[in-house]
């Protein structure tokens, strides 16, 4: 969930809210639900069910976000005479709430991501699907978007909203001045990285003090070497964790780490993108929604990225990481006309572009957006996605999010500072998150 | 006090007879019973609902497999498998306990024994006093927000306070204090200290201003020295501020939580049980099962120490 992290001084102080539920021992909150027993129903949300009027449960808390949404509801409100409540919610207390929010009274629809994120839900019974709503808006999605919104059952759950790549990005006045080619192949890129290295730059910026972008590169190297298929089954623990083909992921992450940008566990990732905006780093792997809203103005204008180079010839660069952000419709809310109506609405181009307004890092799902406003960098994302064969939704929304956040984050910073990754202690954890899933 | 008022009414009302104080105790009224009761009960019905159903709940849940979504009925047992999965294959586990213990030695042996001394100079009348209590205290005040700001614009490798007047801001050499492993730790609880030094400094502030001067001018007659006078009359006298102080450093050593979280999550190198279980129970990620067999563990050694005190406590009350 990364753009959902992203704040000032990195992900934890956002998170101050776990604090109150924590309190003093964590022992209050494995209770949560003794707790409700003893003083009723606490969980919050309104479902008010007027005839005319449905809530709508938003995570999109940032101020510039927040207030587009409001224009996105009035659109609607205006456009079919209903009326939406809309619901802000502090993104991470959302996400943390969202068990309690979804068995407690939650909105008709809510903000959630796509991957196994949208599977588990779908399949918990807590949300409904929307083939009925995908009858009307699937004309406006590209093949890899529906597959994205497309749950277990091989029902729709989710109806898509905005999206980004993940890619290389670098400065395009700096690979000119130094003569730089874009890396297409596995030994184009060391060598680059190597003659960088070379030049005095810091080859790749990287940071993972915030536990989550390390697991960009990893879900490009796996793609790349063993395929998308592979790493979707190896994110659902179809695959062990403790394999020769796991292994070769951290063999060639080895061959690259030297070039890494030294310290990156004590860094947040708005540094790391900052030198290379100072052009004093020359790539980095992180998404657009990231780099794209951090670095601005000629920083901005600068910026260019390139495909994760090929490195097995049989998979290519075909597969692209661009999390899908969506709705989905709450079984427990109130599930009437206006909710389908205001999911149909979601699934057009034009809430999307009313959405995006002055946004220059993410861009709509819609394929028939008009994509005039776009910058070049916007345009360039389009057809990069556009492209894709298929697309992969970042570690943390791919895989059971308990085995993202205990295991395999702090398993990547393990590697990152010993240069080894301990596959056998992953796979055994692994066993333990994914039991009964 | 409450029997007393609630009974005058009616030793007013009845016809004056003497009666020995003792058995006008015994005789409540219903009133009287029902306030009671409800001082009693109200309280004890709160701690059970709060701290004893939840403590309880979590120890059961320990023991079972959970996800968080359902009815509770979809917990299904796990018997030991929580306890030996966090003892034998959860690689956070032992170092977070590790980490505990060195937190709770470096608050008794340093951050403790700083706020002390912090207590008894300022006590001693210098000049601008108010202005350094203010200066120390500061920090218990502050927002978890301001205070992870404040250490990220000291500790960052690229362009914090330390760095960069060490002129290494940005470059290979430059001190990661957030990120290595092997000083993340001390730098937190560096951090750990600035906030708990003032707050120990503020309880022994208050308890020297307690302390009956006629005591301390006895031995300045005496002629004791600055430190024979706190050592052999001020400490002995402050022995109650000094259980408090005990019990707080404990307790914080052992919940200590936030800091760590800001700074990275409570993940390499800063890995504290209290962390744990967050990071086990919070948002989607929920392994019920196994954040409640750490904070089961939590648990136990929290007890361990309370015991001690409480045991101690009492047994002094029976004697005295």
């Amino acid at each position: 969930m990364p753009e959902n992290r992203s704040s000032l001084f990195g992900a934890q102080v956002d998170r101050r809210s776990v604090l109150r539920y924590a309190g003093a021992s964590g022992i209050a909150v494995a209770s949560a639900s003794i707790l409700a027993a003893c003083t009723g129903n606490f969980s919050g949300g309104g479902s008010a069910t007027g005839s005319k009027t449905t809530t709508f449960g938003s995570n999109y808390s940032d101020p510039a976000p927040k207030a587009a949404f409001a224009s996105v509801v009035a659109a609607f409100q205006k456009q079919s005479g209903d009326k939406i409540k809309l619901n802000t919610v502090s993104h991470n207390d959302f996400q943390n709430n969202i068990n309690n929010y979804l068995q407690g009274s939650p909105d008709a629809v809510f903000t959630w991501f796509s991957g196994f994120r949208m599977k588990s839900y779908a399949k918990s019974g807590l949300t409904l699907p929307l083939d009925d709503v995908w009858t009307k808006i699937g004309g406006n999605f590209s093949d890899s978007i529906a597959k994205a919104s497309t749950a277990a059952d091989g029902k729709k759950y989710l109806v898509p909203w905005v999206t980004y790549p993940w890619a290389i990005f670098y400065s395009k006045s700096l690979f000119a001045e130094k003569g730089y080619e874009v890396p297409v192949k596995w030994t184009d890129f060391t060598t680059l990285a190597a003659q960088m290295k070379k030049d005095g730059l810091i080859p790749i910026a990287f940071a993972d003090k915030d536990l989550w972008p390390a697991c960009g590169t990893f879900d490009y190297l796996n793609m790349r070497i063993n395929g998308y298929k592979f790493h979707v089954d190896l994110m659902a623990h179809k695959e062990s964790w403790n394999q020769a083909k796991v292994k070769d992921v951290f063999d060639h992450w080895n061959e690259i780490l030297p070039y890494h940008q030294t310290g990156s566990l004590g860094r947040i990732w708005q540094d790391a993108a900052n030198a290379i905006g100072a052009k004093k780093a020359g790539m980095m792997v992180v998404g657009s929604d990231q780099i794209g809203a951090q670095l601005t103005g000629a920083q901005y204008d600068d910026l260019d990225f390139f495909a994760f180079p090929e490195i097995n010839p049989d998979f290519g660069q075909t597969a692209v990481e661009a999390p899908i952000d969506g709705f989905m419709l709450s079984k427990k809310g109130a599930n009437d006309k206006i909710a389908t109506a205001f999911l149909e609405f979601l699934g057009t181009a034009k809430a999307q572009q009313t959405y995006l307004g002055v946004n220059k890092a993410d861009i709509a799902t819609a394929k028939n957006a008009d994509t005039s406003g776009y910058t070049p960098l916007q345009k360039k994302a389009q057809t990069f996605i556009g492209a894709a064969t298929d697309l992969s939704q970042f570690l943390d929304r791919d895989s059971l999010p308990a085995f993202a956040a205990d295991v395999m984050e702090p398993a990547l910073q393990s590697f990152i500072s010993s240069g080894k990754f301990d596959m056998a202690s992953v796979e055994s954890q692994a066993k333990q998150k994914y039991q009964g899933v | 006090m409450t029997v007393d008022q609630a009974v005058r009414p009616e030793t007013i009302t009845a016809p004056r007879e003497r009666r020995p104080t003792r058995k006008r105790l015994k005789t409540l009224s219903t009133t009287d019973k029902v306030v009671l009761g409800m001082m009693v009960g109200i309280p004890t019905l709160i701690e059970a609902c709060l701290i004893w159903l939840p403590s309880l709940a979590s120890i059961g849940l320990s023991f079972g497999r959970w996800d968080g979504i359902g009815s509770p009925t979809n917990i299904t047992s796990a018997g030991i498998s929580n306890y030996t999965y966090i003892f034998t294959n959860y690689p956070s586990f032992w170092p977070a306990v590790l980490h505990n213990l060195i937190w709770l030695v470096f608050l008794a042996v340093i951050a403790t024994p700083l706020g002390v001394l912090l207590a008894v100079l300022l006590d001693r009348k210098i000049r601008f006093t108010r202005i350094y209590q203010s200066i120390f205290f500061l920090p218990v005040m502050l927002s978890l927000a301001l205070i992870g700001i404040i250490w990220q614009l000291i500790y960052s490798s690229d362009n914090g306070l330390i760095d960069s007047l060490l002129g290494i801001a940005g470059k290979p050499q430059s001190i990661d204090f957030f990120g290595d492993k092997s000083i993340n730790l001390w730098a937190a609880l560096v951090a750990q200290t600035w906030r708990h030094a003032g707050y120990v400094m503020i309880l022994y502030l208050a308890g020297l201003k307690g302390v009956d001067l006629s005591l301390k001018e006895a031995a300045a007659l005496d002629g004791a020295t600055a430190w024979q006078t706190f050592t052999r009359i001020v400490f002995p006298v402050m022995k109650p501020i000094n259980t408090v102080v005990i019990v707080i450093t404990i307790i914080e050593a052992l919940r200590s939580f936030d800091l760590v979280y800001i700074i990275n999550g409570g993940t390499n190198g800063l890995e504290l049980l209290s962390a744990l279980v967050v990071r086990n129970l919070q948002g989607e990620g929920q392994d019920l099962g196994v954040g409640s067999a750490i904070a089961t563990v939590l648990l136990v050694l929290s007890l361990v120490p309370i015991i001690i005190y409480l045991s101690r406590t009492f047994r002094k009350d029976r004697t005295e």
